[in-house]
């Protein structure tokens, strides 16, 4: 159930490109077709499906606080998540040399569909992006964090197979010139991205929203009476 | 003379080669965390020290880094600028660190660098690659900026927290004449949008710039 959940959220809700924006630079730039977009979200779900749980490893038993324990008491006092980006950009960055020597050994013909993308990916915001969140987000354990990397992965793979359809359909459509090809990708994008805001209530069936809102209401009622007993004060 | 005659590496960047409305570099990082003035221009100013820096870094070490290892060399040379942001954010402004949370450490995939690296500091002497980043970073904060001052300012009403319509609990400035905050403006679809009016606006007033 955990993991089902977490799987919708991060395809849905959490969606890397439309709820916070990682790896916009590919997705405006590689979506001119759908074949190329398909190549390029597929290198996407793969690095990140091998990348999140390894930073993950990283995280738990060498960066955070504490978290070097295991090689004995003494070692328990050192904190070092300073230099997680460090280390987290350093993993990402040899996991796709790596994937990519992998791959051009073992299968030629993936190599040739996903090989010109690899590249890309190691200075796509995404894949780092996706590290960071899974430790901000604190995620508690390896399957969820390889989970975690495989629905984020598609949720992108989702966005950019979207926006790639859209392109195409739309260079035959009468956009102003002004607007035509990054402007009106944007909008589109904006547009998109309210759609899937309406995803919010999927999980909840709208209950945590519906309840927010009933404490926004207190919360305004609260500061209502407080600024009429400030007035009543002060006339007083 | 020499100062001045590669003025046009830091125009260029504001106006007709605008990193992110031309050569769409920088936006990954750029429109999550302009729903505040303040956050935006902090953004700004991490962006134009490390692009700044990293340049200078870059091309000073162009003849010696093995250009089959050189994305390496340079996310290591990146990551290392901006956990000297990190740091010092989370030592000067820890709330504004816990806003920018992440995307803080997103300027290390941030295209606007790696773009700048591969394309000028990678070829360029060490004073014309610094002036470049500087350029290149102050494109990207006018949009930052922008973008930044028309979400706050309709979203919420307030200018780096200040209350520049009057108050809406009070019902004081333009809030007496029915005014209200429109809020979607504060959500993430609304940037992008205010981006492509950005771009359409620059395009209509330059027709070079119209893609075909």
């Amino acid at each position: 159930m955990e993991h089902l959940e977490l799987f919708f959220k991060s395809i849905f809700i959490d969606n890397m490109v439309f709820a916070t924006f990682l790896g916009m630079c590919s997705y405006l730039a590689v979506s001119k077709k759908v074949s190329t977009a398909v190549g390029l979200g597929a290198a996407v779900i793969f690095v990140m499906a091998i990348t999140v749980p390894l930073n993950w490893l990283l995280d738990t038993y060498l960066l955070q606080d504490g978290a070097l324990a295991w090689l004995g008491e003494e070692y328990a006092q050192y904190d070092l998540s300073f230099l997680s980006f460090i280390m987290f950009i350093a993993t990402i960055a040899t996991m796709v040399q790596l994937v990519e020597i992998i791959v051009e050994k073992f299968s030629p013909s993936l190599y040739n569909s996903l090989g010109i993308f690899l590249p890309l990916i190691a200075v796509n915001c995404a894949i780092l992006g996706g590290s960071l969140f899974m430790q901000s987000r604190e995620i508690p354990s390896l399957g969820l964090a390889l989970n975690y990397g495989v629905s984020s992965g598609i949720g992108w793979f989702l966005a950019i197979l979207a926006i790639a359809a859209i392109r195409e359909k739309i260079r035959y459509s009468n956009v102003p010139p002004a607007l035509r090809g990054l402007g009106i990708t944007f909008i589109i994008t904006g547009l998109m991205a309210i759609g899937f805001m309406s995803f919010g209530g999927m999980l909840t069936g709208g209950a945590d929203s519906g309840k927010s809102e009933v404490i926004s209401q207190e919360a305004i009622q609260k500061i209502e009476k407080e600024v009429e007993g400030i007035v009543n004060n002060s006339n007083n | 003379m020499g100062l001045f005659k590669d003025s046009n590496l830091i125009t260029d960047p504001l106006a007709d080669n605008n990193p992110i409305t031309i050569q769409v570099l920088g936006i990954c990082s750029a429109l999550a965390i302009t729903a505040e003035l303040e956050a935006s221009i902090v953004m700004s100013i991490a962006v134009l020290f490390v692009l700044g820096v990293g340049n200078v870094v870059i091309s000073l070490m162009r003849n010696i880094i093995p250009s089959k290892i050189r994305i390496i060399v340079q996310l290591i040379v990146v990551a290392t600028l901006v956990i000297i942001v990190d740091l010092v954010l989370k030592a000067f402004a820890y709330q504004l660190s816990k806003t920018l949370s992440v995307f803080v450490g997103l300027i290390i995939t941030n295209c606007i660098i790696m773009g700048r690296f591969e394309a000028f500091a990678l070829a360029n002497r060490p004073w014309r690659s610094f002036l470049d980043g500087i350029g290149n970073s102050l494109g990207y904060a006018m949009i930052l900026i922008i973008v930044g001052f028309f979400r706050e300012l309709l979203g919420s009403g307030t200018l780096l927290g200040m209350e520049v319509l009057g108050n809406p609990i009070d019902k004081t400035g333009v809030y007496a004449f029915g005014y209200e905050n429109n809020g979607f403006m504060l959500l993430a679809p609304m940037a992008l949008v205010t981006v492509g009016i950005i771009i359409w606006v620059q395009r209509s007033r330059n027709e070079a710039l119209i893609e075909d």
